[in-house]
Formats: C-alpha cells, structure tokens, sequence
C-alpha cells in the first residue's frame, strides 16, 4: 500500500505544476472534463471482462495442453511441446490481427472485436498457464499419486481430487501474474478497435490533442486495477494457506 | 497358524525387475496363502519394497508372472482394477492427502472408487477410525497429527476399501521411536484378525510376535524363506545370520 500511496502523491503534485499541463481536460469540477473521465472509466467495464473470460479459458486450455505433457505417451508429450512452441513464439498483437483480419478469411465467419480479442488473449496465454500447470503438477509428490492409487482412484478422480487441488495452491502466485499480465496486454486489443481503456484514451487524445494528461490518467487507471487484482490474489492465496494449516 | 487354503491369495513366479542397470529383483518367487502373515527383512537394496510394489504394480514386473487373488498382473486396465480393489497399501511416508481431513481422506476412496453414499463411507471411515484408536481426530488436518497418529489414518484409509491383502511398505521406519509402537499396536491386532498381510519391516519383535513366515532378501532375491522359530534360532545362510546379528544387536 506504500506504493499506492506514492503515486497517488505523485499525481498530485503532477496536477499541482498546471504551468505546461491542461489538466483541464480531466478535471471533474467542469462538465467537459467530467465528462471526458467518465468516457475514460467507461472502458475499464470492457477491459476487465476481456481480460476474465480471456484468462478462464487460457486456464482451463492450459490444463488441457498441460496434461497431455506429462503423460508417458510420446505422442501426447510431442502435442503439448508443439502447442506450447508454436503459440508461445507469436506475439500477441500479430495474433490478435491474425485472428480479427485472417481468421475470417480462412473460416469464412466474421469474429466480433471482443471475441476476437478473447480467443488472440486466451490462446497466447494458454501457452503459458500449461507450463505453469505442468511444473505445479510436476511439483506434487510421487507418493501422492501412489496412494491415490492404492485406494483405486482414476485417473480423472486423482487429478481432480488429489493433485490439482495441492498444485493450484502451489501455482497461485503465477496464476496471479498471469492475470496481471492479462490485465495489461489487453490493451492491445485497442489497435482492431475495442472499447476498452486504451482505446479509449487514445480516442480522447485525437479530440483533446492533450496525450499526456490523458495518458497519465490511462496509466493511473490500470495501476489501480492491478493493485486492487494483486490485493486480492494475495487474500486468497493467505485463505487457502490457512486451510492446511490449523 | 499357517492358513488353510492351499491355494495362494498372492503367486509371484520368477518375476524379474530392473532399474536401468540395476536390478531389484532376481527370479523372485513367493507364495501368501489367504490369512498369511508374511514378513520380509533385508538389507536395504535387497528389493523387499520393489517386491510388494509389484504386487500391487505401482512397479511393472518385466518377466515372471504375479496372480493376486485369480488375477494374473498385465497392462490391461481390468486386471489394475481388480488388484487394486483388493490390495491395501500402507507407504513408509504415510502419503496421506496434506489438503483434506483425515475423514475426507478415509472416504474419497468408498466414496469415487466405491460409489458408496457419503453416509455409508463416512460411517466406514469412523468405524476404521476407532479401530485404529484415532476417532476424535477426523476433523483435522493431516499435518495436526504425529507421525504415529498420520500412519494410523494410513492404515485406516486402506482399510476403508475393504481389502482382502494389505502390503506394508516399512510402516514404521519414518517414526519417531516413540511412535513405533502405536502403529505396531495397530498392525498386531490387524494380523490378529486374519488379515492376509506382507509386510517390510526391520521391527523383528512384531515379526516374531505376528508372522507366520519370515522371508529374507539380498541383492534381489529371497535368501531364505521359513517360520519365524526357525529363522530366528537358526537361519540356514550365512548372509541371513549376518544380518540378523546386526540389527537385533543394536
């Protein structure tokens, strides 16, 4: 909370120096500004569920290409090191433009710009909640699996009731990272048109010709979200922690 | 008492088992008949654990051939299932599941596996729990327990599933000195039943006390194999004499 507060200060005295800045175009005591902010905060609504249901489908597509990874198949193994490859090399913008421009074209269907820009999300993070799923699953004790099967446990029961519950604990704090990063890189989703923050600012900075006040509000409103997004992660993190303990 | 049935519960014939280039197990034969107490001792490396791990195939055999109650060992599912379902295992580390109670780890078994109703397995599980002398535990966490107390719910875990063999895998050889005793407690009583048990165990008292036979390993096979006045008043190889000289003189 330190660092909250440092920049909070920061914007202040930032405001403060009004010489060289308009922060006119802000401001919410006038009606103009007021309004221009309420344009702002207006794409935080896009940008958080862009960024959630991106990540609920990374996570569980992750489990899905992570699984196959530890199997003794050397089929199934080859699947999950080609996916993780291949999607881990594209960035994240020339996917989000590949799915938005190039997906139709190949599929013949027209993708909406939020689904669009969920499947670009989902997919380039897929790749890496698999690793982070494998090496959480890959952490578990060998002994965990034996005694699941000592007591006829499948497969599926095992994972679902033994080793992923102890792995998910293990992994939070990437999980925690992985939505962070989300958070962020879902303004790239700005550049085929999305509603979301950065969009949103870049649209008031070609009205209001005033980037950086605009920009900085742009960088105060995700430093907010994540801090509050970290905040959270950690709760739960301490939450589940204090399960196993007594 | 040496049981009735003359047909083994457990056969294992020639069975053979590598580890890269070691190897665990050599032509190692051995029959449990049901109601058996067999218990196994050796130096470690010998292949005792590798032994009862193949008969429950958390290790595959490469030759030879293992039948457990009928059922001849393979890769098929069938044949994982029937074992399973009929072989109990207790782990020198306990493995208890950290993340559940000690009653959820008792019932996850009858409950998935078994497909019993939550209130036939937690009935199970508290009947096994008394038994083990642990009742009042079942609400907490496994890493509230003393070592003594977490291999006791090991135990009663196998147990819920019914089982008609139960394998012991050093039960005892992460405990406390203190602790020992408890679980052998445990152990005694459940042989005392008729349990069909083999048990890895350097804790010869309790193998004089509960074993009908005693087997002794070294470098990947059974040295020698005979009832525990025998082995203890006159072991017929040097290597088992050996070894029985220097664990009971210390």
């Amino acid at each position: 909370m330190k660092r909250a507060s440092l920049f909070v200060a920061l914007a202040i005295v930032l405001a403060g120096c009004s010489g060289e800045w308009g922060w006119y175009v802000v401001n919410p005591s006038t009606a103009s500004g007021w309004s221009n902010l309420k344009f702002l905060f207006g794409g935080l609504y896009y940008t958080v569920l862009l960024s959630l249901t991106a990540i609920s489908i990374s996570v569980v597509v992750g489990l899905l290409v992570a699984l196959p990874g530890l199997s003794q198949n050397r089929a199934l193994r080859a699947f999950n090191r080609v996916y993780v490859e291949i999607v881990r090399a594209v960035p994240i913008l020339v996917l989000i433009l590949w799915v938005y421009y190039g997906l139709p074209q190949v599929m013949d269907i027209s993708i909406g710009v939020f689904w669009a820009g969920v499947i670009a999300l989902a997919l380039s993070d897929s790749a890496f909640q698999a690793e982070i799923f494998r090496a959480g699953i890959q952490s578990i004790n060998r002994g965990q699996y034996e005694a699941a099967q000592s007591v006829s446990l499948s497969y599926a029961d095992t994972m679902r009731f033994v080793i992923l519950p102890q792995a998910i604990r293990r992994i939070l704090p990437a999980l925690g990272n992985q939505l962070v990063y989300m958070l962020k890189m879902s303004s790239l989703v700005s550049v085929i048109g999305m509603q979301e923050l950065t969009r949103r600012a870049n649209e008031l900075v070609v009205t209001e010709y005033r980037p950086l006040e605009i920009y900085t509000v742009l960088v105060l409103e995700y430093l907010v979200l994540i801090l509050i997004v970290s905040a959270l992660v950690r709760r739960l993190e301490r939450r589940l922690q204090a399960d196993e303990r007594d | 008492m040496v049981a009735e049935h003359t047909n083994p519960v457990i056969s294992v014939r020639d069975v053979t088992k590598s580890f890269g280039d070691f190897r665990a197990l050599n032509s190692v034969s051995l029959d449990v008949s049901l109601g058996e107490r067999v218990v196994v001792c050796g130096p470690s490396g010998s292949g005792k654990s590798t032994l009862i791990r193949c008969i429950n195939r958390l290790e595959k055999h490469e030759s030879g051939r293992i039948t457990v109650d009928g059922v001849t060992l393979d890769d098929s599912r069938r044949s994982l299932d029937a074992i399973r379902a009929q072989v109990g295992m207790v782990f020198q580390q306990f493995n208890l599941f950290p993340h559940l109670t000690v009653l959820e780890n008792l019932t996850l078994g009858p409950l998935r596996a078994r497909r019993k109703s939550p209130e036939e397995a937690q009935e199970l599980a508290m009947r096994y729990l008394t038994r083990v002398r642990i009742p009042e535990q079942a609400a907490k966490y496994p890493r509230q327990l003393s070592g003594g107390q977490q291999q006791r719910v090991a135990i009663a875990r196998s147990l819920c599933m019914e089982p008609k063999i139960m394998l012991f895998d050093e039960p005892t050889s992460a405990l406390d000195p203190e602790m020992i005793s408890e679980v052998l407690e445990v152990m005694t009583e459940l042989a005392e039943s008729g349990m069909t048990m083999i048990c890895v165990t350097h804790e010869m008292g309790f193998a004089r006390g509960v074993a009908d036979t005693m087997v002794f390993m070294d470098h990947g096979e059974i040295v020698e194999t005979a009832p525990p006045e025998a082995f203890f008043a006159a072991p017929k190889t040097a290597r088992c004499r050996d070894f029985l000289q220097k664990i009971l003189h210390h």
